[in-house]
């Protein structure tokens, strides 16, 4: 899958081996959970209101429309929260989490 | 007892009050939603991130690096990735790494800063938009671009700013879309002399994007995506001329809009600006808000930029110093107030040379989506207008869940308020404006 962002500025931080609904991804030290995923695909996955699919939009925690979660079911904004080693990040919230 | 000030925002407003107070012997609570100081202008990329200055802010750079320092050493009780999600009389409600806390204070500055005002358009709920300033962190914060192949559309100084940006990073820049046209910046010209230097940079910029093949198309009347996933194309109008530029992603933004909603909470007067066509909290020529013991600096309280933000920042800082009796620099303090004259009259400036087009309001399709949180559209938006009588925001608000979803109206309230007033055939400084509501934000519960 291609991913929307794509990477100028060569990075030379350590490789983050992270999932994305349970698919290996691999991101770089200091990419936000919102730019990893947009380097791997073309999106964070389904909205609630429209048609298709959403990407995030004010990189700056204003919109709110680029929440995903984590292993634990736990809400995360992925403009402003890092990417961690091992991170299991979900585009939609499952029932069975947490 | 000494003061207990607190300061909301640590961008270069912030920054410079906390300094100047912490220098006059004060340790003043900075609290910040991001993760470093420097706000949007002057972000700071996360650890491991990090790049050469001259990259990330360009002519900028000497700026943004004594905002970075600005602190440096000084004793200061800075909180990062802080959210105040509510304020009232002297209290304010936090939640940040050390949990949720109730924080009471003496004094307080408001430097909340600033976000993208949109205009929404076919196609931009599609993943692959994003705001004008979102494309600007997007490349600052994480060296990236927000497609292979990217039109940035809108107006404002930002605009061909973000462009020469990411064609200077190397990225794809199929073609810059401005509302405003050239005889409207040309009519603006002899005001934006007032700073040479600015009104060199924005020259520059532009002259860059044409030397390297880059489409300016200035005075377009519209543009819609093509494209049922993802962008695929642009479209765009002036007047009877159409055109068509492929992409795969678009940045647009159409100047900016300040963050007020913790001044509304707080009680702060507001006045509407018909210059912005915005609900600002009131201020005197110090920086006082109408609650003597509130105070607001930077563009959180009216667009000025971030130089303005830095002298206002200083500003409030003296006028709360001597509020509470302290010794004040009068000469320092002459010099901020013509420093932000200046800026002022180059704003006004500013906005003749983009102002903000609320024309695009009327060909706003029915089946146009205009809060991107629960996809309300402009057709029912309109039957609320048109059937329920709704004639102003908060009404519409209630009917329609315009504003109530998470962004709480951030992307979608000017759209909201233009549309209404257009529909209603008034002014739309007459129809109201959204109440600010707790958590400003939302706020993990558990």
């Amino acid at each position: 899958m291609t991913g929307q962002f794509v990477r100028l500025a060569e990075r030379t931080s350590a490789e983050i081996r992270f999932t994305i609904d349970g698919t290996p991804a691999t991101a770089r030290a200091g990419d936000t959970v919102l730019t990893a995923i947009l380097l791997n695909r073309p999106s964070l996955g389904a909205t609630e209101f429209t048609p298709h699919d959403r990407a995030g939009f004010c990189l700056m925690g204003a919109c709110q429309a680029c929440w995903v979660y984590d292993a634990d079911g736990a809400r995360r904004r992925g403009c402003s929260t890092l990417v961690e080693p091992g991170m299991a990040l979900f585009t939609k919230w499952v029932p069975s989490h947490g | 007892m000494a003061e207990a000030i607190v300061i909301i925002g640590a961008g270069p407003a912030g920054v410079r009050a906390a300094r100047t107070l912490a220098k006059a012997g004060h340790r003043p609570v900075l609290i910040d939603e991001n993760m470093r100081v420097g706000g949007q202008i002057y972000r700071q990329p996360p650890p491991g991130a990090e790049r050469a200055p001259d990259a990330l802010y360009g002519f900028e750079a000497a700026k943004a690096v004594a905002i970075h320092r600005a602190l440096d050493g000084l004793d200061i009780d800075y909180r990062p990735e802080t959210l105040v999600w509510n304020a009232r009389e002297k209290v304010l409600d936090l939640t940040g790494p050390r949990g949720s806390e109730r924080l009471a204070f003496d004094r307080l500055i408001q430097a909340t800063g600033a976000t993208d005002r949109s205009i929404p358009f076919p196609g931009w709920t599609l993943p692959g938009v994003f705001s004008l300033g979102g494309s600007q962190i997007a490349l600052k914060a994480q060296g990236c671009a927000i497609g292979r192949r990217v039109v940035f559309a809108g107006t404002g100084p930002l605009l061909p700013l973000v462009a020469y940006q990411y064609a200077k990073a190397g990225a794809q820049v199929a073609a810059v879309l401005d509302t405003s046209s050239f005889a409207t910046k040309l009519k603006a010209a002899p005001g934006l002399l007032v700073l040479p230097k600015l009104f060199a940079k924005g020259l520059y910029y532009l002259a860059q994007l044409k030397r390297r093949g880059i489409p300016v198309i200035e005075g377009v009347d519209g543009f819609a995506l093509e494209g049922a996933a993802k962008p695929e194309a642009i479209t765009w109008r002036r007047g009877t001329e159409t055109g068509r530029i492929e992409c795969d992603a678009v940045g647009a933004g159409f100047g900016l809009r300040s963050e007020t909603q913790l001044a509304d909470l707080l009680g702060c007067a507001f006045a509407f600006d018909d210059l912005t066509r915005q609900w600002l909290p009131t201020k005197d020529a110090e920086g006082r808000a109408s609650e003597q013991h509130l105070y607001l600096a930077g563009d959180g309280s009216g667009i000025a930029g971030a130089d303005a933000a830095e002298l206002a920042g200083e500003r409030v800082a003296w006028t709360l110093l001597g509020d509470i009796g302290q010794a004040v620099d009068g000469t320092r303090i002459a010099i901020l107030d013509r420093g932000l004259a200046r800026i002022a009259r180059f704003r006004r400036a500013i906005e003749a040379a983009y102002p903000f087009p609320h024309r695009l309001h009327a060909a706003i399709p029915d089946t146009q989506i205009v809060c991107r949180c629960e996809g309300v559209t402009a057709g029912h938006l309109k039957f609320q207008v048109e059937q329920r009588e709704a004639s102003e925001m908060n009404r519409l608000k209630a009917y329609s869940r315009l504003g109530m979803g998470r962004c709480q109206g951030r992307m979608c309230a000017s759209a909201g308020a233009e549309l209404l007033s257009h529909w209603r055939d008034v002014e739309v400084g007459t129809v109201g404006r959204l109440r600010g509501q707790a958590p400003v934000k939302p706020v993990p519960v558990a």
